[in-house]
């Protein structure tokens, strides 16, 4: 068993060395409670339909989410709007569809089986609009960050004043949090920028935690499933683990020998 | 091997064994004489050929959702993650599940390290190891590169173009590498194929790696010769089969809090960004299991000397063997050569660590010096040890620890008539 501790302890340490190096030129992000971490962390239902709305009157100008469908909105272990709601929101949108038998494209109503509608046709003409900047698709965000969900929400609020040493160029602004402090997008959030249906104040921390948690979920979809599983996995592992040290002990009892 | 005469009880049972005598196999694999006093660190084995399995299963029902082409290799990766039934579990099991195959291996060669495992008799064993080490990291890159994302581009671009190193004909072979005159569509096709094909290859050589070591029988951690069967082995089964199955299922937990809790800590962020032939990545840094090497890579100035020094630090390990003249096996009679291998340990584990740092100032000074130290410790300390070193006794047998004990069992039972 000696053995066995010098084993595990090795395995964290290696992983903790691992997970330093990685965390190289750490900026403090700003902390907030995600209720979506740790073993049973699940999605704040409400913020994830708070977020929806931020991302969808805010942040949709201009970044895309291709991956996901108007049929995930109603999904379990996400916004989990009721379907109708869901429909409701599909047909607000425009999406363009054909040929039809004349050979001719069509626009018609969104249905839920359609991926979110994208701002721009292309890359370049969402560059074009964007001052030579692509804003990137949401959909994996705040996986394809460092910081991950920290990042996204310090970023957003990480808007300032550039001291007097930067210079910044047209169109571009200053934010504490982004790689290099330069940034192509405007500050995007300001205090009562929605209109949130349940009441709740929009500031810009409370608009910038919803549409991250958004973010999250819309990078993780399947992230409470993950959770639950895990979690009957490991005890399950850690009975049939308990019983079979018991068996082996008794097996191991017929020799002389240690285990 | 003793066990050839035996025949199954029933009629069947030996109609079918005269014509293909599988049941003389299982009998083989049950009743396989085990020494009796090996450690944890002795059930690796058996977890890599779990891991090895896990990979190829997960591997084989990625297959059938995933696209192999360049535009679509991304989006069929986030179709996998969020339309496929389970597909976010069976992908971030393979993903993970290569880490876990690495995590297993490393420990499974620096315990042969430890033990001696390597030497004679068992240098075919330990030189099919080195090449499946290999087989295992090539499947691990390509298998890195499939999802497209930034990191999949440009660590391929990177590792292709060290082929270019080799003079007159590198450029061309890069080229033919390739497919064309970049990474493109044509490399992640044939990256595909390939990566689904080492797999076999490796379970393959997985075989003869056991067989090969059903020859002379495991090592053990005295790492005397023993006779088999005596009072120091087990059947293997139930003995070791339980042991093997206990601790399989300890590394299972470690496993699982990966793949549910934390599927992308050892993975990197940029991956998660679809592959940008005009962008490229501020660090482009591979894999943690490939650091050791990549540090070994970029600590030698020279682009050409760079690429021969890592892969010669992987070959050194196949003529490891000889290059240790020590007859002891186990490094728990040989005093100096345990402090060595500690210090190897610890080397090796810096060179990861400033693997994954930029290649400059400090860290670069740091990799050279682990570097050479890499090579002086196979080259020079080893060769030199087996001649110096003052050992410790060895006991003759697991069971009785008389000491006085030779690796070579001829010399022990020797030694043994001798005494008496």
């Amino acid at each position: 068993m000696k053995s066995l501790f010098k084993l595990f302890s090795i395995i964290i340490i290696i992983v903790v060395s691992n997970s330093y190096s990685f965390a190289a030129e750490k900026v403090e992000y700003l902390k907030t409670d995600w209720s979506f971490k740790g073993l049973f962390g699940k999605f704040d239902r409400a913020s994830l339909q708070r977020g929806y709305q931020v991302y969808t009157e805010v942040c949709a100008s201009c970044h895309s989410m291709k991956y996901l469908s108007y049929r995930n909105l109603a999904e379990p272990g996400g916004p989990e709007f009721s379907e109708a709601q869901a429909k409701a929101i599909a047909a607000s949108f425009e999406v363009t569809d054909g040929p039809n038998s004349d050979g001719e494209m069509f626009t018609r109503p969104g249905k839920l089986s359609d991926k979110f509608v994208m701002p721009y046709e292309n890359v370049k003409a969402a560059q074009a609009a964007n001052g030579g900047a692509y804003p990137p698709d949401m959909s994996v965000l705040v996986k394809a960050r460092g910081g991950g969900v920290d990042y996204i929400y310090s970023l957003l609020q990480g808007y300032e004043e550039a001291p007097s040493n930067v210079s910044l160029d047209e169109g571009v602004y200053y934010n504490k949090y982004m790689y290099g402090n330069k940034i192509r997008m405007a500050a995007p959030l300001s205090n009562g920028l929605v209109d949130y249906g349940d009441g709740t104040n929009a500031t810009v921390e409370q608009m910038s935690k919803d549409v991250t948690t958004f973010l999250m979920w819309s990078a993780e979809p399947h992230l409470e499933a993950r959770h639950q599983m895990g979690f009957k996995a490991i005890v399950y592992l850690i009975i049939l683990t308990t019983l079979v040290y018991f068996s082996m002990k008794k097996i191991w009892s017929r020799v002389e020998s240690e285990v | 091997m003793s066990d050839h005469d035996y025949r199954p009880k029933s009629k069947v049972g030996q109609w079918f064994n005269d014509r293909l005598p599988l049941l003389t196999l299982a009998n083989h694999l049950t009743d396989y004489p085990t020494p009796k006093n090996l450690n944890y660190w002795w059930t690796f084995g058996g977890i890599l050929t779990f891991c090895l399995i896990t990979q190829i299963v997960t591997g084989l029902t990625l297959a059938m959702h995933y696209i192999a082409h360049a535009d679509m290799a991304f989006e069929s990766v986030e179709h996998i993650m969020r339309d496929v039934n389970y597909g976010w579990l069976i992908r971030y099991i393979h993903a993970n599940g290569a880490s876990m195959f690495f995590l297993a291996v490393y420990i499974h060669i620096f315990r042969s390290l430890f033990y001696g495992s390597y030497k004679s008799p068992r240098e075919i064993i330990w030189i099919l190891g080195i090449i499946i080490y290999l087989l295992m990291m090539a499947a691990a890159f390509m298998g890195y590169v499939l999802p497209w994302g930034q990191m999949s581009f440009w660590g391929a671009t990177v590792i292709t173009n060290l082929f270019s190193a080799i003079p007159l004909v590198g450029e061309g072979i890069v080229t033919w590498l390739w497919g064309g005159y970049s990474v493109d569509n044509p490399t992640l096709t044939r990256f595909f194929t390939l990566h689904y094909l080492i797999p076999f290859l490796i379970l393959g050589l997985v075989v003869l790696h056991i067989w090969a070591l059903h020859v002379p029988g495991n090592n053990n951690p005295v790492g005397i010769d023993i006779k088999k069967p005596s009072k120091d082995t087990v059947p293997f089964h139930p003995y070791i089969v339980i042991k093997d199955g206990f601790a399989l299922l300890m590394f299972m937990i470690v496993f699982a809090f990966f793949v549910f809790y934390a599927p992308n800590i050892l993975g990197h962020a940029d991956n998660y960004i679809e592959a940008n032939p005009m962008v490229t990545p501020a660090h482009i840094v591979p894999e943690w299991y490939l650091l050791p090497f990549y540090a070994i890579l970029r600590s030698v100035p020279d682009k050409l000397l760079g690429v021969v020094a890592m892969l010669s630090a992987i070959l050194i390990l196949a003529v490891l063997p000889w290059l240790d003249t020590s007859k002891i096996r186990s490094a728990v009679f040989r005093p100096l050569y345990k402090q060595f291998y500690w210090i190897l340990v610890a080397d090796v584990l810096i060179l990861g660590y400033v693997g994954a740092m930029p290649a400059e100032g400090l860290y670069l000074l740091i990799a050279r010096v682990a570097t050479a130290y890499y090579f002086l410790h196979f080259l020079v300390i080893l060769p030199i040890l087996g001649f110096k070193e003052k050992t410790l006794p060895v006991p003759l047998s697991i069971t009785e620890p008389v000491l006085g004990g030779s690796p070579n069992l001829a010399a022990a039972r020797n030694k043994e008539s001798k005494i008496e």
